[in-house]
């Protein structure tokens, strides 16, 4: 836990979201869980704000919740892709890449 | 897409937010206990383990509140709450809620329903008529004045095929006529109609046709007539075969080609027409043929469609232009006159004249019902929120936002107001019909038109008044809130006995000014039901008790001026012989009905007329003892008898008015004037009376004898001490008698045929009953409401008075000469108040003062009845309370 971690940037928890699920259900600690986990332990998702976004990716359709039973045999809420999530993710990927594109080149212009 | 589901998403959670909150709580627990598995997992205690999870996920309830918020709108949450609770705040205080709902609910239906009607009669008077709001009256700047039809006819219809701001002129005479189906003659009313008349009207026949275009011309070319569904339906058993078959309409026989729609009356108000023929048979239909020729008078009523867009004020140049034009062909009977284009409601023919004055009363009174609900209601709120000042003043003390709290009053006002205004539109639905059966007994002929239909106009307007005074008051205590001293306000309301004195010095406000605004409505609403009580009161200027008049058909009969006189002469000397009869005589017009009277331009010796004056006045011709016989005295010279005969110089009788205006100061009796060139002698002066109605102005009038200037028709006009059902028995045995052909016609007392004129007026006296009744009702309970509210508020003072040694009946004079006291104070107002408004209604009222004795005596004597009333109830139910529970309280 030495390790310093950053807070996410401003708006980009619903892409990471989509992200951590892309390939198997997952409930709301795994998901923090693997996002940390993606990132190297580099970026910390806060968890009071992980059920806001997963209730405003359900709301969008994006994702579907279904209760079911975690690994250690307890009782928890696991959250799929959708379709139309797997689309958005793309999207937003495609978004961040030119974003990010952009902004390296104007930092490396110096 | 995703928003609009995110949307619908948020909107199933408003429903489903139970579940869904107990769902997330159920999601973070099982969160938490994870956490708290790996925490012990690594190595902590359990309680270590519980404390480090809650510090990692942050604060459970807050990040609850904000995940909520993505799933439903917080303010429609909100709302939700604000509903819930108003909705138990109205259940709460049901005395309240009924009350404010009630007194709504009665001002929009009852003021929606009436102004519906109003407005359909006025605005849209012909049912299946289109475009009525392009439909125009046209008439002379004069009424009197004298014109020749077939100029206008033609004139107009030249004018109407190039004219670029007339779409159509359609023309409608009244006329009338013995309808003989089988053995059953009954008189019938119709129109002389342009043969453009159903088509510019938008009516389709439902058998048949209507008429063509070379009907309408052609002197007698063309006898053809379109019947009324009621006519089809009654007088010929809604034969199918109708259509082709023939009619002796007038001695004519006509072709019946077509059938009106069933709800079709024809252009006239007050009267359902049962047939209608073309401009071309116009000397068949009209008794006094000779206005035809030469230099009659005609009154033809005529309309106007416009067209789409142009505005009555930018066609009357076009028809001033028409007008000059006839002016410059016709200059003797033209000159100085002109045509005039009248809204509808305010056409200048037919019975709209007699109607408007009493539905502007009508509409003014259903106003103040209105007024007199959103008072009572914004009272009872005022009173309520006063009750609440200690609930406003805990909740703000408690950390409720102002926003928030003016939310809620708002959202209780609404609701408030909504069910009023369901209430209220439902109660409209209900009345749009109902008002048929307050109308008095119908008259048969005599069709007003009740459209039953809601404007939604009024109604929206009336909602809107409703619901803006109920927010705008259901916000007061908000206001009051907004600077209340919380500390000093909760300290004062907790503690006082008595409820301070500025909480009392506020209800004494609130019943004071109650008082004032009801007397100020009652005695208006008085004042306007004396007017009508008084034009129904006032005397037409002859008698109608003990007389009589009926008539028969000779003109359809084809009779000529020789026998008719010999019919006239043997029938009236059988009819003064029977029992009961002590005068008859014979009339060319009856008073007070649709027919015209003879009017022709006069020359009058020693009168020169200024230049621009055309001098005339309306007549009638009547036989010998006519005035003896209907009660209007002679106030100078004699009466005509028997002896003003064809042999006998020419005589005639002018009323008062005519004589103080041609022969001012002098007597007019030796005098002499000159009638369609014959120069006539007066002989008698009458008292004036009214001709037409009971509103018309008096007017110049004068009389001639019939047997010098007979026509065939001729009405009877008979005084006797029997009904109208016996003289009618009687008449009709001499009438057969000397003609098996003829029957009595229309037989019905004079008194029925001056109610048939003010019928309009009769059903108006109704309405205004009603409404004036519910304005009181209103008054009423407002009064009772506000005043039963102030003396409740004093329970615990009564309370501490009992117990003090304070007897039941000192509290109950304690409580009603405060009450008194405070009604009288408010009553000084009112009448201040009443004496300058009712000045404003000058124009409203018939012959009452503005300051009517007995329309402010009795709104007086209501006021403290109600006032006492209002004291007594809750005042002894006060005192029946046990003190030491009053105390408590």
């Amino acid at each position: 836990m030495a390790k310093e971690k950053t807070d996410l940037v401003y708006g980009t928890l619903d892409m990471l979201i989509l992200k951590a699920l892309q390939y198997d259900p997952r409930h709301g600690l795994a998901i923090a869980d693997r996002i940390e986990q993606m990132s190297k332990d580099i970026l910390r998702v806060e968890q009071g704000s992980l059920y806001p976004a997963l209730y405003r990716l359900e709301a969008q359709g994006w994702i579907k919740a279904e209760w079911g039973v975690s690994d250690n045999n307890r009782k928890a809420r696991y959250y799929k892709l959708t379709a139309a999530g797997r689309k958005q993710l793309s999207a937003e990927k495609e978004h961040w890449l030119r974003i990010t594109k952009g902004i390296d080149l104007v930092l490396a212009g110096g | 897409m995703p928003r609009l589901r995110a949307w619908f998403s948020r909107l199933i959670g408003l429903f489903q937010k139970n579940k869904r909150d107990a769902e997330m709580s159920e999601e973070m627990q099982a969160h938490l206990d994870l956490l708290i598995e790996r925490n012990i997992a690594a190595g902590m205690l359990p309680h270590e383990a519980r404390n480090a999870a809650l510090r990692q996920f942050g604060g459970v309830e807050q990040v609850k509140e904000i995940a909520r918020e993505q799933r439903v709108w917080r303010w429609a949450d909100e709302f939700l709450q604000d509903l819930r609770f108003g909705a138990r705040m109205l259940f709460r205080n049901p005395g309240f809620s009924i009350l404010a709902i009630l007194c709504l609910t009665l001002g929009i239906g009852t003021n929606a329903a009436a102004l519906s009607w109003i407005e359909g009669i006025l605005i849209r008077p012909y049912p299946l008529v289109a475009h009525q709001d392009r439909m125009v009256a046209l008439g002379r700047h004069d009424a009197r004045s004298h014109w020749r039809p077939r100029a206008l006819l033609s004139g107009l219809s030249r004018s109407g095929k190039n004219s670029t701001l007339f779409e159509s002129f359609i023309i409608d005479k009244i006329t009338g006529t013995t309808l003989s189906v089988g053995d059953r003659a009954e008189r019938a009313t119709g129109g002389i109609v342009s043969a453009n008349y159903f088509d510019a009207l938008g009516v389709r026949p439902i058998l048949g046709r209507g008429f063509r275009p070379e009907e309408g011309t052609g002197r007698n070319a063309h006898p053809v007539t379109v019947i009324s569904y009621l006519t089809w339906q009654d007088r010929y058993k809604g034969d199918p075969e109708i259509i082709g078959k023939t009619q002796y309409l007038n001695g004519v026989q006509h072709t019946i080609i077509g059938v009106a729609p069933e709800k079709f009356h024809g252009t006239f108000i007050g009267y359902s027409f049962n047939f209608w023929v073309p401009t071309s048979m116009q000397e068949t239909f009209d008794s006094t043929g000779y206005k035809l020729e030469d230099r009659g008078a005609q009154w033809i009523e005529s309309y106007a469609f416009l067209k789409p867009g142009v505005t009555r004020q930018q066609a009357q140049p076009e028809l001033s232009a028409i007008a000059e034009r006839l002016e410059n062909d016709y200059p003797q009977t033209n000159r100085g006159q002109g045509f005039e284009l009248w809204p509808l409601w305010k056409t200048p023919f037919n019975a709209v004249g007699n109607l408007s004055p009493t539905l502007a009363i009508t509409t003014g009174v259903a106003f103040f019902v209105l007024l007199i609900a959103c008072a009572n209601v914004s009272n009872l709120l005022l009173a309520r929120s006063l009750i609440r000042r200690h609930e406003m003043t805990m909740r703000l003390a408690l950390g409720a936002g102002r926003r928030r709290l003016i939310k809620q009053l708002f959202t209780e006002g609404l609701l408030l107001s909504l069910i009023a205004a369901a209430g209220g539109i439902m109660v409209a639905y209900w009345c749009r019909n109902a008002l048929v059966l307050v109308s008095p007994t119908r008259i048969p002929g005599i069709t007003i038109d009740y459209p039953g239909q809601l404007d939604w106009r009024v109604l929206a307007l009336s909602v809107a008044i409703c619901i803006g005074s109920t927010m705008l008051f259901a916000l007061v205590p908000a206001i009051q809130a907004s600077h209340v001293d919380l500390s000093g306000a909760l300290k004062s309301e907790g503690g006082s006995v008595v409820g301070g004195s500025g909480r009392s010095r506020l209800r004494s406000v609130l019943v004071f000014v109650q008082v004032a605004l009801s007397f100020v409505l009652i005695a208006g609403t008085g004042l306007l039901l004396r007017s009508l009580v008084q034009m129904q009161n006032s005397d037409p200027g002859f008698s109608t008790r003990n007389v009589v008049v009926s008539a028969a058909d000779l003109f359809s009969a084809g009779y000529k001026p020789d026998r008719a006189k010999v019919f006239y002469e043997q029938l009236l000397e059988r009819v003064r012989a029977l029992p009961g009869v002590q005068s008859a005589t014979l009339e060319g017009v009856r008073p007070f009905s649709y027919a015209d009277y003879s009017s022709a331009p006069l020359e009058i010796e020693g009168y020169q007329p200024p230049r621009n004056e055309q001098v005339a006045a309306d007549y009638n011709q009547v036989g010998e003892e006519y005035f003896a016989t209907i009660g209007i005295p002679i106030v100078a010279g004699r009466e005509f008898t028997r002896n003003d005969d064809e042999n006998a110089p020419p005589v005639a009788i002018v009323n008062e008015m005519m004589a103080a205006k041609y022969w001012p100061g002098k007597d007019p009796v030796g005098q002499r004037l000159k009638v369609k060139d014959k120069w006539m002698e007066i002989v008698g002066v009458a008292k004036n009376a009214h001709y037409r109605t009971k509103l018309e102005q008096p007017t110049p009038f004068f009389y001639v004898p019939v047997r010098q200037n007979f026509l065939v028709q001729n009405g009877f006009i008979i005084r006797t001490n029997q009904s109208a059902a016996a003289i009618m028995n009687a008449l009709a045995r001499e009438i057969h008698a000397l003609d098996p052909n003829l029957a009595p016609l229309d037989t019905i007392s004079l008194q029925q045929q001056v109610d048939r004129m003010s019928y309009t007026q009769r059903l108006a006296v109704a309405l205004l009953a009603i409404f004036g009744g519910m304005a009181l009702f209103l008054a009423a309970i407002g009064l009772y409401a506000v005043m039963s509210y102030s003396v409740s508020q004093s329970t615990r003072e009564l309370g501490l008075r009992m117990a003090l040694g304070a007897s039941t009946n000192d509290l109950l004079r304690l409580v009603i000469s405060r009450g008194l006291r405070l009604t009288i104070a408010g009553i000084i107002i009112g009448v201040t108040a009443a004496l300058i408004l009712t000045r404003l209604m000058g124009n409203l009222l018939y012959k009452v003062s503005p300051r009517d004795p007995l329309a402010f005596g009795s709104a007086f004597v209501v006021m403290m009845i109600v006032a006492l009333a209002a004291c007594f109830l809750p005042g002894w139910r006060a005192t029946r309370i046990d003190p030491v529970r009053a105390l408590r309280n």
